[in-house]
């Protein structure tokens, strides 16, 4: 059993079958990437683990529990924490601010009428938070305007408060889509720490082959809607299937 | 000091002294001169600065930090004057009771409004409250006559019950409100010269309650649920995906500003016992709006400022009529007299809304941050000045 089990989920919009028949195993502590060319359905996939969207068929537990028809914020305090395509962090708020509203939630819960006591009492969060800012090298940004900052940053805030909650799972929707080399490069040793050091699941969801084979320990490829292969790198480079589904039949 | 950071204590310091001062403040200008029109320091009008304060503050808990603008919270403001004048007819002329049971009556109304509306966002969050509020309006003038008195208002007669009271004093008048026998209405006048000063009880006491709901303002600011407020005004999305539920987040905002608003409703009724379904229309709505922003919306003081500032204006600038004006250019030759009143008479007197709607378009385009955003303007000049025109330091203050 692994801890997310995606089994015979399908949706549709309209006319267009999104995800025909989806059966996934994510197994604890490995990073998993999913692939597929524009139109597989990853981020359909992907918006039914969260709870933005309700599959029409088909079952998804994470943990042993069903994640279907709970709000996103309940998906989140079960243990899943989602980065987006692009970063969606508070951005008229501080850089410590940031970093300390996921350290509230995992203390307090999903609401707390938490209204007279001082943020700046509250030494256990903020002490978290500190340290998160610290292993995530942004320190010395604390007192800035999230929004101010390059998109590398915003990338690694939205990171670092996502493993401030100290997920079980942790989703990546395409983390470094529009990135320079760089910044992926920095990105993907990032990652590698954190599944190195931590006790924590990945899923990914990726395009750049570069970025998906230096993580990956399993690879599914998704192919108009329904997974077409689902195996180790090595084997997945190789495979005429997914070189025909992202290249063509005439490839 | 209180439990606040010391910019904040200096903040509740500097608006204590104001309040407290304020009939010498408010005063400058010696009886029977000419500038003694702009004089304010009369109760009345001092009342109305810190009770519209009391309603602005309230108001940017929910606009200031949410950004969920309310066109409607002026019903909450007419619910707990009702409520204030009922308890004054049933119960005693005790202004505390009448306070707190408007503050409950307005919260559990809110709580209601608040349910619904808050099921939409933006624009549609705004028409639900302005439906609202309208409906309320509505309802006081025509159905709920019973218990709202119509388009006459509610009003103290000598019939009134008031269990723990008396109908009717000795001398057969109504009975006046008071705190534990301090009349409202008993003003202590200082002469110091030509100067005549006004204290005035019900004065002190709305400024003491501006000042306990100014200090709880500065709480929830600075409190993880204040900073939770402001996260839902900047990155919903974020929010529901941190494992938070932004719903009871901006409910709790919408009552607690909800309270404030009655709080408001319920010093009013105590000042003056009565209360008017025009309390509770939309232009009322619409002017704790225009004073937020105006004084600096999210800010903590902007709102009392705003206040202040329109009351002033309604109150000042209406007053000013062509013979004020004429007397003021007396010393002209009579064509340039004439000329300068037909000149100024626009924006005075009745006119007084053209000023102040330009003023508000100068400060929303020129200062989006409010009165608030003009005073960080000049002290950051003022201290460019003095360092000879150094750079000031990276900290900016945070305005929203």
């Amino acid at each position: 059993m692994g801890i997310l089990e995606v089994k015979n989920v399908g949706k549709r919009f309209g006319g267009l079958q999104a995800l025909g028949d989806v059966n996934l195993s994510v197994k604890e502590n490995t990073v998993h990437a999913i692939i597929g060319p524009n139109g597989a359905g990853k981020s359909t996939l992907l918006n039914c683990l969260v709870g933005k969207l309700i599959p029409d068929t088909g079952s998804v537990m994470f943990d042993g529990q069903s994640v279907l028809g709970r709000a996103p914020y309940e998906i989140n305090q079960m243990g899943i924490s989602r980065v987006f395509q692009t970063p969606e962090i508070f951005g008229d708020l501080t850089v410590l601010e940031n970093m300390l509203i996921p350290c509230f939630a995992k203390r307090d819960g999903a609401f707390e009428l938490n209204v007279l006591p001082s943020v700046l009492g509250q030494k256990d969060v903020l002490e978290k938070a500190e340290h998160m800012l610290e292993e995530m090298n942004m320190a010395d940004k604390r007192h800035m305007h999230a929004a101010a900052m390059s998109r590398g940053d915003k990338r690694r805030l939205e990171i670092g408060m996502c493993l401030s909650q100290e997920p079980r799972l942790l989703l990546l929707d395409e983390p470094t889509a529009g990135m320079a080399r760089a910044d992926t490069n920095n990105t993907i040793d990032l990652l590698k720490q954190i599944s190195d050091e931590r006790d924590i699941t990945i899923a990914i969801i990726e395009h750049d082959m570069h970025v998906v084979f230096s993580l990956a320990d399993r690879i599914t490829v998704l192919a108009q809607g329904t997974p077409l292969v689902e195996d180790d790198p090595q084997n997945i480079r190789g495979n005429p299937k997914v070189r025909e589904a992202y290249l063509g039949e005439s490839a | 000091m209180f439990g606040l950071e010391k910019r904040d204590t200096s903040m509740l310091i500097i608006v204590a002294v104001l309040t407290m001062f304020a009939p010498f403040i408010l005063n400058p200008f010696p009886a029977g001169s000419a500038l003694a029109q702009f004089n304010a320091g009369y109760p009345d009008l001092m009342q109305r600065f810190v009770i519209f304060g009391i309603f602005a503050i309230g108001f940017n808990i929910l606009f200031g930090l949410t950004g969920y603008l309310s066109f409607g919270h002026a019903a909450f403001l007419g619910v707990g004057s009702y409520s204030a004048v009922w308890m004054f007819k049933l119960l005693s002329m005790n202004v505390i009771p009448a306070i707190i049971l408007s503050v409950i009556v307005a919260g559990l109304f809110s709580l209601l409004i608040g349910f619904v509306s808050l099921r939409r966002s933006g624009i549609y969050f705004s028409i639900l409250t302005l439906a609202f509020a309208q409906m309320s309006f509505n309802l006081a003038y025509s159905v709920l006559t019973p218990i709202t008195n119509g388009e006459t208002g509610l009003q103290l007669t000598l019939n009134d019950p008031r269990v723990l009271g008396v109908s009717a004093t000795a001398d057969g008048s109504i009975p006046v409100t008071n705190l534990f026998g301090m009349e409202m209405r008993s003003t202590f006048e200082l002469a110091v010269g030509p100067w005549a000063f006004q204290f005035n009880a019900g004065y002190y006491l709305c400024a003491v309650i501006l000042l306990l709901a100014f200090y709880l303002s500065i709480r929830i600011f600075r409190s993880p649920f204040g900073m939770m407020l402001r996260a839902v005004k900047s990155n919903q999305q974020r929010m529901n995906y941190t494992g938070l539920n932004t719903r009871p987040y901006t409910l709790a905002a919408f009552v607690i500003s909800g309270m404030y608003a009655g709080l408001a409703g319920g010093l009013m009724a105590s000042m003056d016992p009565l209360a008017g379904a025009e309390r509770m229309q939309w232009t009322a709505s619409g002017e704790v709006v225009l004073m937020t922003i105006l004084g600096g919306a999210g800010t903590l003081i902007g709102p009392v400022l705003g206040a202040g500032f329109i009351k002033y204006f309604e109150n000042i600038f209406s007053k000013i009529n062509d013979g004020v004006l004429h007397s003021w250019f007396s010393f002209m030759p009579d064509g340039l007299e004439n000329a300068m009143v037909t000149l100024i008479h626009p924006f005075v007197g009745k006119g007084w809304h053209l000023t102040l709607g330009i003023l508000f378009m100068l400060v929303v385009i020129f200062l989006p941050g409010g009165l608030v955003e003009g005073g960080q303007r000049i002290r950051k000049w003022a201290k460019n000045k003095r360092s000879g025109g150094e750079t000031p330091t990276g900290k900016t203050e945070p305005a929203e």
